[in-house]
């Protein structure tokens, strides 16, 4: 007699007796979208999927509506719109980095690294020519509002977590509030009190002074989030311990909040490297390199784009093209480096 | 044997008066926490400045007027500067974002919060995040070489079969370049911030309310019907106003796919449409210091309308959040 080992089930599995009216309604819908969408005059891959949205609706709709009731109907027309939902967001991004690769990658070279487009024709072959200026530009600006914005952001943030004084809940308001400004309003800020009222010039010092406002709320926000998280016992120790408040901030709760903090600045410069809007009014957008960023007409990244695409020759779009992938190459890495960082520690 | 008398340490003296290095701090610390009310008073008070003029010499034609041209000598006429038809032309394409925007975002969120299998929330949480990160000029270049091809085409649809309605109408085949397009290209892009903050106000749902529902034998939709929406409601609704916010502020993308024409149109898919922001953009290059202060007073109005909505917003999201 062979003893009977009991088999462990899993009740919540779906078997396949419970799910074979889903799989034959959905293979029923796909079929039924090609027969409409062969016999009436809908044409092309989006008539198919659009006729399929509406088909695989109705079925879902119509099966559970047979095999349950009107709410299990419901039920059915909600899921599958959600997961249309969810298609909808992968689909345009996949569709940007597709054709950003696909369009920029052929007016790639070493070569535009090295030289800038001081004596460049917008219609001279893509051989000549490159970004250079550019890149040296988008440096000076992203680095001298980094180093403007960082200290002010993290005050900010300081301010909220451990001084906590009366202001602070207005504080945060005004710094939620301020991280949604318009880019083009920070422009024509700097327009107004650095070039008209102080006399100053177009030059990447202005434009960083633009990025600088958009970047303080960025950087302030997130260290906000992570000072928050450096438990109270840290503090108290470091007070019982005779320190002052200074001594504890300076020595036991930035150094503990220290990735954190690495990833709220990169993450301010995730959000201001690719901004166009207030360069176009401070930077005034040259095509030779300037190595000084406190003077003269200066260009960056995205202005670099913005200037191409206007005007609108086939090459010079295909040097917006390739433009914008070198733009998305660093957001993307800086992107990254935010992710790699918050995994890795920062959780206390 | 020494029996001199032990000599006791001086008392130590404990006192709540902060010593000279935290007065500093805190002083610091304080001026920095300011600094962002600082810099908002001074942005509207030196746009102000700048727009004053305009402001006065406009009046309330400012928001209302049409017209937008600097002073004509050989004419005789003075300048105009309006822009009615630009915050009309902001509202609508914000409004067209909105409509296809939102409900694709609260469904991803959806998506992300309920439906979607355990493999597939990080890379999708992934996706939204690198979209919140893509600059707006890359939009604005995908919007104008890719989406447009196609979305002409759907505009092309949408005035065949549903022309009859006033707002479909086409008084001249111009498809491209239309607020319609602008509205889509801006709905890709307040995706990421509405999807976020409603998937977050959605994480904050009780649990036990979700598995009661469950337990009386809610179906899935019945549940977030009855449970989810109304606890996350304003957060929701909160999301879309920063979303709104986001549409009506930007800039570059929209002057790149948008034609910017200075009359209202009630045709949506005709190629003539406004934007405050961009127009900023457009004028900016070839206005005199008179006009640029009158651009200036553009961007107060601008600045005020964005404050005000994201004011609202957090207000929204706020008391949302803590309700649940």
């Amino acid at each position: 007699m062979s003893a009977t080992v009991a088999q462990p089930i899993k009740p919540w599995r779906v078997n396949f007796k419970q799910a074979w009216p889903e799989i034959a309604g959905a293979i029923f819908a796909v079929v039924l979208t090609y027969a409409i969408v062969s016999a009436t005059p809908l044409k092309g891959k989006l008539g198919f999927f659009v006729t399929l949205i509406f088909v695989a609706t109705i079925v879902a709709a119509g099966i559970s509506w047979l095999r349950r009731d009107r709410k299990a109907a419901f039920n059915s027309v909600s899921t599958v719109l959600v997961y249309i939902a969810g298609l909808f967001v992968i689909v345009p991004l996949a569709s940007i980095l597709y054709e950003i690769v696909r369009r920029g990658i052929a007016g790639l070279s070493w070569g535009m690294f090295t030289t800038d487009m001081a004596v460049t024709a917008s219609d001279a072959p893509l051989s000549e020519g490159g970004i250079l200026h550019a890149v040296v530009g988008s440096l000076y600006v992203v680095l001298i509002a980094t180093i403007v914005s960082v200290p002010i952001g993290l005050l900010t943030s300081l301010y909220l977590t451990e001084i906590k004084g009366k202001a602070a809940s207005t504080i945060r308001f005004f710094v939620q509030a301020m991280s949604g400004i318009p880019s083009i309003v920070a422009g024509l800020f700097i327009y107004a009190i650095w070039m008209i009222a102080l006399g100053n010039q177009y030059s990447a010092f202005t434009g960083a002074m633009a990025l600088a406002i958009l970047m303080i709320p960025t950087v302030a926000r997130t260290s906000e989030e992570v000072l928050k998280l450096v438990p109270g016992d840290l503090r108290e120790a470091g007070l019982a311990l005779g320190g002052t408040q200074w001594r504890t901030v300076a020595m036991i709760i930035l150094p503990a909040a220290q990735s954190g903090l690495i990833t709220s600045v990169i993450l301010g410069i995730a959000r201001v490297a690719g901004e166009t809007a207030p360069l176009l009014l401070t930077m005034g957008g040259a095509d030779a390199l300037n190595l000084n960023p406190f003077s003269g007409y200066s260009s960056a990244i995205p202005f670099y784009v913005w200037k191409n695409f206007s005007m609108g020759t086939e090459l010079s779009i295909q040097r917006a093209w390739s433009g914008v992938l070198v733009l998305m190459i660093i957001v993307l890495i800086f992107f990254s480096i935010t992710r790699l960082l918050s995994n890795k520690k920062g959780r206390f | 044997m020494n029996t001199a008398a032990r000599t006791l340490p001086p008392k130590r003296v404990i006192t709540t008066k902060p010593r000279f290095s935290d007065k500093v701090f805190r002083a610091v610390v304080t001026s920095g926490g300011f600094s962002s009310l600082v810099i908002l008073g001074l942005i509207s008070i030196f746009l102000l400045i700048n727009g004053l003029n305009t402001f006065k010499s406009e009046g309330f034609k400012f928001i209302t007027g049409f017209e937008w041209y600097g002073p004509q000598l050989d004419a005789g006429l003075p300048a105009q500067y309006g822009i009615g038809a630009m915050l009309y032309g902001t509202i609508v394409i914000g409004l067209i974002a909105l409509f296809f925007g939102f409900p694709i975002a609260v469904g991803a969120a959806l998506f992300l919060s309920y439906y979607a299998p355990e493999w597939l929330k990080k890379p999708m949480v992934l996706v939204v995040d690198v979209m919140a990160a893509i600059p707006s000029i890359v939009f604005g270049l995908w919007g104008y070489f890719i989406l447009m091809p196609h979305a002409e085409y759907w505009a092309k649809l949408i005035h065949k079969y549903l022309g009859f309605i006033p707002i479909f109408d086409m008084p001249a085949p111009a498809f491209s370049r239309s607020p319609f397009i602008a509205g889509l290209v801006l709905a890709i892009m307040i995706l990421p911030i509405i999807t976020s903050i409603s998937r977050e106000i959605f994480a904050q749902t009780p649990l036990d309310r979700i598995q009661a529902a469950y337990a009386l034998g809610a179906t899935k939709w019945s549940m977030i019907k009855s449970v989810v929406f109304p606890y996350g409601r304003g957060g929701v609704i909160g999301g879309a106003m920063l979303g709104l916010g986001r549409a009506i502020g930007e800039t570059v993308a929209v002057y790149t796919v948008l034609n910017i024409v200075y009359d209202i149109n009630i045709e949506v898919l005709l190629s003539a449409g406004g934007s405050v922001a961009s127009m900023i953009v457009n004028k900016f290059g070839e206005a005199s210091p008179e006009e640029v202060k009158a651009l200036m007073a553009a961007g107060f109005v601008l600045f005020l309308v964005t404050l005000f909505i994201n004011f609202l917003a957090d207000l929204i999201i706020n008391r949302t959040a803590r309700k649940g």
